[in-house]
């Protein structure tokens, strides 16, 4: 269980430091800063991240910045990297035309069974 | 931790977060969230369409999903200090066949009757709206007070501002069971052994709602239901309308970000028996494919648009199709808000005021008896 004013309290407050601007989500354009200062008001999670700054939800999906988010995450918490709960890996994985995910004739005979259409 | 608190909210999504939010203006100082995750708005809060519609709404719901439009979503994004990303731009409820017409006739027809305007157009209507719609659209119902909003930033808005606001927050506190002391509600037990006082006690946990008022003997028939989503990469902007159809095959938006967000059913898994309502990583392989089809066979230019990510989530779905509100005869110093059947994101702030209401003793803003708990069990 996380007590979020006790951690709010262990890692006082945003500090800004130098190289706040930094991008780390190139995709999305999120910055260390943003994310230190999301980290320092309140959210805990990568998936919290994700949902307020964007980061890691771009074309890529994390695959770049996922390492550095996490490690920030645990340097701002003051917590093990081992410890940083990884962002759920979605399908697709790679971005895909919809007119190609569309194009899965071979399910579609189950589709139509499961009443999807 | 704290052991005691004036209010003890169960449920750290968007409606927990919003009662908490409207509680800090009703002067209440000690609440404290509880959130069985270890995120705030892990479920339904962040997995939705993010609809703020007032059509389609059932006639019981539909003042609480007015309310919600005409006080709280125009001004949200101001009261939290975030971009909630609020457009109101009007809600396309479009149709293919006579059979659609029909269905969509009828809704609109009991929308009018609960004073909300909407208006029947035509499939060409529908094209000067939004030129992308596909020519085989017959019509629409069209309302133009509707619209949308980001609901994964929107939940986190009320979190943050309710830290700042001194709300009491613990994530990864799943809760075991309720239990009364002197036949009031009092004692939140969690998981791990931990026994929490509260004052009043609010249940807001989805359809893990069902499970921990049990342990009071009190019990809401719903069941839960699996739906998915995907969105795509960023778009050029096409057009800002939320689109629903009378096929119920797609829904969703162009988000502010560019990306479109598409929400559909899936299939048999739909019916999957969710072991844990808070592991989400349930989808169908075909759900997306059929998604895929559903929304190019609407709007066909978006064939080319790429898909970068898919999820599912839960419906906390009731047996008469609308939410619960409110206090329980039978649980004093109980109050339920949960059963929302996957459309609770556009009313979560009104909902949010008025159970805060109800908490502090005042006449909630829209009349929530038709909501109430025992609904289910009277002759």
């Amino acid at each position: 269980m996380l007590d979020i004013e006790e951690k709010l309290k262990e890692i006082g407050p945003y500090v800004p430091e130098d190289d706040d601007d930094l991008l780390v989500c190139r995709c999305e354009e999120v910055t260390k800063g943003e994310i230190r200062q999301a980290l320092h008001s309140g959210i805990t999670t990568i998936e919290e991240l994700r949902r307020l700054l964007r980061c890691g939800m771009g074309l890529c999906q994390g695959q770049t910045c996922g390492t550095l988010t996490r490690r920030l995450v645990a340097k701002e918490l003051h917590i093990k990297p081992n410890d940083v709960v990884l962002a759920t890996a979605r399908t697709p994985m790679r971005p895909v035309d919809m007119g190609v995910g569309g194009n899965d004739r071979g399910l579609e005979e189950d589709a139509v069974k499961g009443g999807l259409r | 931790m704290k052991k005691t608190a004036d209010v003890i909210i169960i449920g750290g999504g968007i409606v927990g977060c919003a009662i908490a939010y409207y509680l800090t203006k009703k002067g209440v100082k000690d609440i404290m969230v509880l959130e069985g995750s270890d995120s705030i708005g892990h479920g339904g809060s962040s997995r939705n369409g993010g609809g703020v519609r007032q059509s389609g709404r059932d006639p019981r719901e539909l003042p609480i999903a007015m309310a919600a439009v005409q006080k709280f979503w125009p001004t949200l994004s101001e009261e939290l200090g975030r971009d909630v990303e609020y457009t109101q731009k009007g809600n396309l409820r479009l149709g293919k066949t006579e059979a659609h017409m029909k269905k969509l006739q009828a809704l609109a027809d009991s929308c009018a009757a609960g004073g909300l305007k909407l208006d029947m157009i035509s499939g060409d209507e529908v094209r000067k709206i939004s030129p992308y719609m596909s020519e085989d659209v017959m019509g629409a119902s069209f309302c133009p007070t509707d619209g949308h909003a980001n609901p994964l930033v929107a939940t986190l808005a009320y979190y943050l501002k309710d830290i700042e606001l001194g709300v009491h927050f613990y994530t990864g506190a799943m809760v075991e069971a309720l239990e009364k002391v002197k036949g009031k509600v009092r004692k939140v037990i969690l998981k791990d052994g931990t026994v929490l006082e509260g004052g009043e006690v609010v249940v807001a946990a989805g359809y893990d709602s069902r499970r921990i008022i049990n342990t009071i003997g009190l019990d809401i028939p719903m069941t839960p239901l699996v739906d998915c989503a995907l969105v795509t990469e960023m778009e050029p902007e096409m057009f800002p309308q939320m689109l629903g159809t009378a096929a119920a095959d797609f829904y969703g938006h162009q988000t502010k970000h560019g990306s479109f967000v598409f929400g559909s059913e899936s299939g048999l898994e739909e019916f999957i028996d969710v072991k844990d309502p808070n592991d989400m990583r349930i989808q169908h392989p075909a759900t997306l494919g059929a998604s895929c089809r559903a929304i190019e066979g609407w709007i066909p230019a978006l064939a080319k648009a790429k898909i970068v990510r898919s999820w599912s989530g839960i419906l906390d779905m009731t047996k008469d199709g609308v939410c619960v509100l409110g206090r329980p005869k039978e649980a004093d110093g109980l109050v339920l808000a949960c059963g929302f059947n996957g459309h609770g994101f556009g009313t979560a702030p009104a909902v949010g005021y008025i159970i805060a209401q109800t908490i502090v003793g005042e006449d909630p803003i829209c009349d929530i008896n038709p909501l109430r708990y025992e609904r289910f069990y009277e002759v």
